[in-house]
């Protein structure tokens, strides 16, 4: 295995580009290094990112918007008190991931580009309308975040590509977002279901929304259905009534020893109309 | 294989060894610089056996290349103690019984070291979650936790 730290994404991405073999890019590494050692996938070419200038930035940028470096950790992310306070959803489904030790390393685009369905940091990010940079052969592109998993394990990236930034847009007024995930303890555990919800008001009514399911179906999902039920209500129970049957006709979740497809599809309902509550309080202004 | 040459600063002194790329910096530390206070337990992240710090983030080392320590300041259990005077958790987990088979203890020292550095006045729900990335398959946790209270109320009232 060759190791590169190149100091450009330009670099990078020829890097991989013209690599014969299995490539993984670096940053955290707590996915890419568990795979190498249990010999899951060895890359030939291994190539660590983190040398290149500004990913460690998190920036705010003209619109009003943030723009976070992919080698940001969950721990710098939380760390951020600004951050914290315009997305807490964004930031409390990437502080799901892992113990301290993997807080210290673990990134966004390293749980998004692991491609699992589970991943905690993805529905929050999609919710939230994050887009990504994508640095390629052919130059840069910029995609939404629920358009880069493909399946499990799997993302939309051609060879060569390499995601550059991570962008959140402006948070504006009355906005607020969550992020819910069950698990059958409270700590070090993969989701059996996430919701995450972010939405924007006008008085007591919700003008703008967005919801998005996490271990209910292949990709993380985003579901417009669920987003239809809650604009223009007061999140009356009607409304989050109308918000859980959307949900779970979204799901097609499988069933393995952490949930059936029963209980994922019914702990999806009962997930989004919490974490809706917790987005809703959240613009409010309440804590 | 080409190795890398790497130059890095643990506990303070700075050290050279090669490094296959695919060698995590907790096999650098173990076999290459004698340094076997970290521990192998799940080597998947999972366990904590194996926290250091890199400049100051508390880290599984199975989880970091050798080479990515390059330049970077390395802090593990045997810089915890003061010559031959124990820090303060060193001897509070002593006098609490809080380790049986020990195998554990090194990363609990480090990682409990690491939060007492950031917040000097833990609460015990502060300490459970800081530490739910270290396994004790031994002593159960209530003596662990009551060891690091006391060191951090020892720690304060010292300050």
């Amino acid at each position: 295995m060759k190791y590169h730290t190149p100091s450009t994404f330009e670099d990078a991405s020829a890097l991989a580009a013209s690599a014969p073999g299995v490539t993984r890019f670096l940053a955290g590494g707590t996915d890419v290094l568990v795979q190498l050692r249990a010999e899951i996938v060895t890359p030939d070419d291994l190539i660590d990112i983190k040398h290149i200038p500004g990913v460690k930035e998190i920036a705010r940028t003209k619109d009003g918007g943030w723009r976070i470096g992919v080698a940001v950790s969950g721990a710098e992310l939380g760390a951020h008190a600004e951050l914290v306070s315009e997305w807490p959803g964004v930031v409390e489904g990437m502080e799901l991931v892992g113990s301290t030790q993997v807080q210290g390393r673990a990134t966004l685009v390293g749980n998004l580009c692991n491609g699992s369905p589970a991943a905690d940091s993805v529905p929050g990010l999609v919710a939230a309308g994050a887009t990504v940079t994508i640095t390629g052969p052919g130059g840069t592109r910029e995609l939404a975040v629920e358009e880069v998993p493909a399946g499990p394990g799997k993302t939309s990236l051609a060879k060569g590509e390499v995601i550059s930034a991570v962008h959140l847009p402006p948070r504006g007024d009355n906005a607020g977002d969550a992020y819910l995930r069950f698990i059958p303890r409270t700590e070090m555990d993969i989701a059996v279901v996430g919701a995450a919800v972010s939405l924007r008001l006008d008085g007591d009514t919700v003008t703008e929304a967005r919801v998005a399911l996490g271990a209910v179906a292949p990709t993380v999902v985003l579901v417009s259905d669920a987003a239809a039920a809650l604009i223009g209500s007061s999140l009356d129970d009607a409304a989050l009534d109308a918000l859980a049957a959307a949900a779970t006709a979204a799901c097609n979740p499988i069933d393995d020893k952490r949930g059936t497809v029963e209980f994922r599809t019914e702990v999806a309902g009962v997930l989004v109309k919490r974490a809706a509550r917790i987005a809703y309080a959240r613009a409010k202004g309440e804590k | 294989m080409t190795k890398v040459h790497v130059t890095t600063t643990v506990n303070g002194e700075e050290v050279e060894f090669l490094a296959d790329p695919r060698e995590t910096l907790l096999d650098c530390l173990r076999d290459k610089l004698d340094m076997t206070g970290a521990k192998e337990g799940c080597g998947t992240g999972d366990c904590g056996a194996c926290s250091v710090t890199v400049d100051g983030t508390l880290v599984c080392s199975c989880l970091v290349l050798g080479v990515e320590a390059q330049g970077k300041k390395v802090e593990t259990v045997e810089g915890i103690a003061d010559g031959e005077e124990l820090h303060p958790l060193q001897r509070k987990f002593i006098e609490h019984a809080a380790l049986q088979c020990g195998i554990c203890t090194p990363g609990f020292l480090v990682a409990a070291k690491n939060l007492l550095e950031k917040n000097p006045d833990p609460t015990e729900t502060e300490i459970r979650y800081w530490l739910a990335g270290n396994l004790c398959r031994c002593t159960g946790y209530d003596k662990i936790i009551r060891a690091v209270q006391d060191a951090a109320a020892e720690m304060r009232g010292a300050a």
